[in-house]
């Protein structure tokens, strides 16, 4: 397992890297914002980064993708980490690519995924129902019905849910309401009778929805993956999922923090430099700390991905360490970007504030760091 | 050339017909080589695997193989550990010389110098130890006052260390000495070398809070030491110094490694896992009854995976460059925290078991755990403070202004 970037990589990497920067920066997410977008997200850049094959970055040849592994889509997401872009990267390449290359059949991978390559399809994983992840506790119901099922529940914090064409929903089709069996996912197009999405505007300004479900149809062949056994299957694409969120946060704190040293480094009190001050060196030098430990998690969860030797329950520990692991520094470097910039890290024109904010988001998405610490005991037998 | 593979083939082989079976066992505590020229072998196989391993140089396998290391590349290096790791061998010598002096004697030092000490490190023939803070140089190392002066052909050295460890039981110091009083102090310090035979030494032990007393007080009474015993030059012993606490700096950084992976098991005792620990002393069968401790440990696990996957980083991204670097401070700051985490978390997993000192009622192992928590805490002291290390980390890695050179103006 190597923990450095390959050449491939780090040429990836760098062109990621002077796109956001010169295509994709914070001020178009805060135009988003204040122009109140529709969308959520910009679909020019979107179409420029479907050109530079980032939507096909994880996926197989066969399926039109470029079989660069998730090493080469973790690279991607930490640059567009690091200037905060807003697009479907997450909900319809990290996630919905992922569960439909991992758990559909022949026939639904050959329909959806030369799609989401071409950046012709975008879609949203259905499955929170709770105010905090937990996955396995499903209440919205698949009822099994002539010729297909009959879907009736709701749905939260749904990422990407009202731009979507396909959901993939999380659905109880037996057992009680937390159990991990039972449960079987299902790809259902938006257009589907009975399907109601609501937006909710969040507070980092990225896309995210609610989604009520009445008696949605859908056909036997909408089934993702095995009936009633869809539990195993769905986390561990949710481990590929936190390791990509990871990758992403491994950039915005990284963004925060450099921010942080520019701005110690020219700012004055009391005659001297602020970065003079022990007292502000010491928080730095601890920050540095982390976010090294952070690196290190994220190139060893993502170089697990990509070994074909890592078994289920490994992906599982690396993912929940690093999800974990992530979850607590993005938390403190946030705080501490808001709190060394003084005054100015409280003004709106500053953009550290976007990072505290999309922090909270992604800490708490796919499980928060408590979540992960509970989980990363419970793999290790304890 | 020989292959990568074929180096393992070869290595694997060797090491099957020369490791002994109880070398191939974990570390315990009283069997620890040091060498030296009062060397003792509590068990008869070490000084066997010892000297196996100090003929092909691998107790230092990456030195050259003129001064007797193992002249080997970083990655048949690797090899050698990994082939080591799998069949859990020993440590065939453990010293400072290896850690410390060697790589800076063989960077710094002269034809004749490395000729005279490099192997004697190699074969674990020399014990040395640290001649490095002073009673009142402690983080203000550069501001030391032992005195060197010239006489001839040899120096006379005058002054007192601190926390030289093990000087008791050393057979030659690595010393900082002040040549010249008149000059920044950075610019009147060099690096010296001598036998602690040498008339004119003494050493105190000194007892720590854990009841141990592995430093001492070293008195140094108008002691006699050739001139040609300098290393480098004259009044630049400061930047040798500051290459040798990298080098002490990265060993150190080794206890968080270590409290992460003996917390992984390896060893059958009740008390080598924190959950496991935890677990046994409230008799708890698949879930760890305290949530709170649970969520403690799986915080230090968590931490230490990362600290041991940012450990192997650092090896690899010096493959390229040049040995430890700066970073060698946030490694060493972060392990020995972690370790110390480890040892309070240990306390809070076996309760009251883990309070005694001594007699009935504690098993050895009880009472052992109980004096490491109290040596743990020297760990971010040693070797430079922790809060030193965030200097250092502020100053060469981040770029900040220094505010010591700022107070100086």
């Amino acid at each position: 397992m190597a923990l450095v970037l390959s050449e491939d990589q780090q040429l990836l990497k760098d062109s990621a890297k002077s796109f956001c920067e010169q295509n994709a920066p914070i001020s178009v997410l805060r135009g988003l914002r204040d122009s109140k977008n529709e969308q959520g997200y910009d679909q020019a850049i979107w179409s420029q980064m479907i050109e530079l094959g980032w939507a096909g970055m994880a996926i197989g040849e066969i399926y039109g993708g470029f079989d660069f592994g998730y090493g080469g889509l973790g690279v991607v997401l930490e640059e567009t980490g690091r200037t905060l872009v807003s697009s479907p990267l997450i909900s319809t390449v990290l996630v919905g690519a992922t569960a439909i290359e991992r758990l559909g059949s022949e026939v639904q991978k050959q329909d959806f995924l030369p799609k989401i390559v071409a950046g012709e399809l975008l879609t949203a994983l259905a499955l929170d129902e709770h105010t905090s992840h937990s996955p396995s506790k499903i209440a919205t119901t698949a009822t099994k019905i002539e010729g297909g099922f009959s879907l009736n529940g709701s749905k939260t914090f749904v990422l990407d849910g009202h731009i979507a064409n396909t959901l993939i929903v999380v659905a109880r089709t037996s057992k009680e309401a937390d159990s991990e069996q039972g449960i079987s996912l299902f790809l259902v197009d938006t257009a589907a009778k009975g399907l109601s999405i609501t937006r909710t505007i969040m507070v980092d300004s990225r896309n995210s929805s609610n989604i009520q479900f009445d008696n949605v149809v859908v056909a036997e062949d909408a089934l993702l993956g095995e009936l009633d056994k869809g539990f195993s299957g769905l986390d561990a694409v949710l481990d590929i999922a936190r390791i990509g969120v990871a990758a992403e946060m491994l950039g915005s704190m990284q963004a925060v923090f450099e921010s942080i040293l520019e701005f110690l480094k020219q700012r004055e009190q009391f005659g001297v430099l602020i970065g003079s001050f022990q007292g502000l060196q010491h928080r730095a030098a601890e920050m540095y700390s982390e976010i090294e430990l952070c690196k290190s998690a994220v190139r060893a969860a993502l170089a697990g991905l990509d070994d074909p030797e890592s078994t289920q329950a490994e992906l599982a520990g690396l993912a929940s360490m690093t999800k974990a692991k992530l979850s607590e520094v993005f938390f403190l470097v946030s705080n501490e970007g808001i709190q060394m910039h003084g005054g100015i890290g409280m003004t709106d024109e500053f953009d550290v504030g976007f990072f505290i904010k999309r922090a909270r988001v992604a800490q708490q998405y796919l499980g928060d760091a408590s979540f992960h610490r509970d989980r990363y005991a419970t793999l290790n037998g304890f | 050339m020989q292959s990568l593979e074929e180096f393992r083939i070869d290595t694997r082989a060797w090491l099957e017909q020369n490791c002994p079976a109880s070398m191939r066992t974990s570390m315990v505590q009283e069997e620890v080589v040091w060498g030296g020229r009062n060397a003792t072998f509590t068990n008869p196989e070490s000084e066997v695997w010892l000297q196996r391993m100090a003929e092909k140089g691998w107790t230092c396998p990456t030195w050259p193989s003129e001064y007797g290391g193992g002249g080997l590349d970083k990655d048949q290096a690797i090899v050698l550990g990994e082939e080591l790791v799998r069949i859990n061998a020993r440590p065939a010598l453990t010293s400072f010389g290896i850690s410390m002096l060697g790589p800076v004697l063989l960077e710094y030092g002269n034809h004749q110098q490395k000729l005279e000490h490099i192997p004697k490190i190699v074969r674990g023939e020399i014990r040395w130890c640290q001649g490095y803070s002073e009673p009142g140089s402690g983080s203000d190392l550069a501001s030391l006052s032992t005195k060197a002066e010239l006489q001839g052909d040899y120096y006379l050295i005058n002054g007192s260390k601190v926390w030289t460890s093990y000087a008791d039981k050393a057979d030659w110091i690595f010393c900082l000495v002040r040549t010249d009083f008149e000059v920044p102090k950075h610019s009147g310090i060099s690096f010296i070398l001598f036998d602690m035979a040498s008339e004119g030494i003494s050493t105190k032990p000194i007892q720590l809070i854990s009841g141990s007393s592995p430093f001492c007080e070293t008195f140094f009474d108008d002691v006699k030491v050739p001139a040609t015993n300098l290393v480098g030059r004259l009044n630049e012993g400061w930047t040798i110094a500051k290459r040798l606490l990298q080098h002490e700096r990265t060993m150190i950084s080794g206890f968080g490694l270590s409290a992460g992976q003996s917390d992984n098991g390896g060893t059958t005792s009740t008390i080598s896992s924190l959950e496991g620990a935890a677990m046994h002393y409230r008799g708890d069968n698949d879930k760890l009854s305290d949530p709170v401790l649970r969520d403690q440990i799986a915080q230090f696990k968590i931490d230490a995976e990362a600290f041991a996957y940012t450990s192997r980083r650092s090896v690899e991204e010096s493959k390229q460059g040049q040995g430890p670097n700066a970073t060698s401070s946030m490694l060493k700051n972060y392990g020995c925290e972690l370790n110390k985490r480890r040892y309070e978390l240990m306390l809070l997993a076996i309760g009251s078991q883990g309070l005694g000192w001594e007699g009935e009622g504690f098993s050895d192992e009880e009472l052992q755990l109980t004096r490491e928590w109290l040596r743990s805490k020297a760990n971010s002291i040693e070797g430079g403070t922790s809060e030193v290390q965030l200097n250092v980390i502020a100053k060469r890695v981040l770029g900040l202004p220094d505010i010591l050179s700022l107070a100086q103006k």
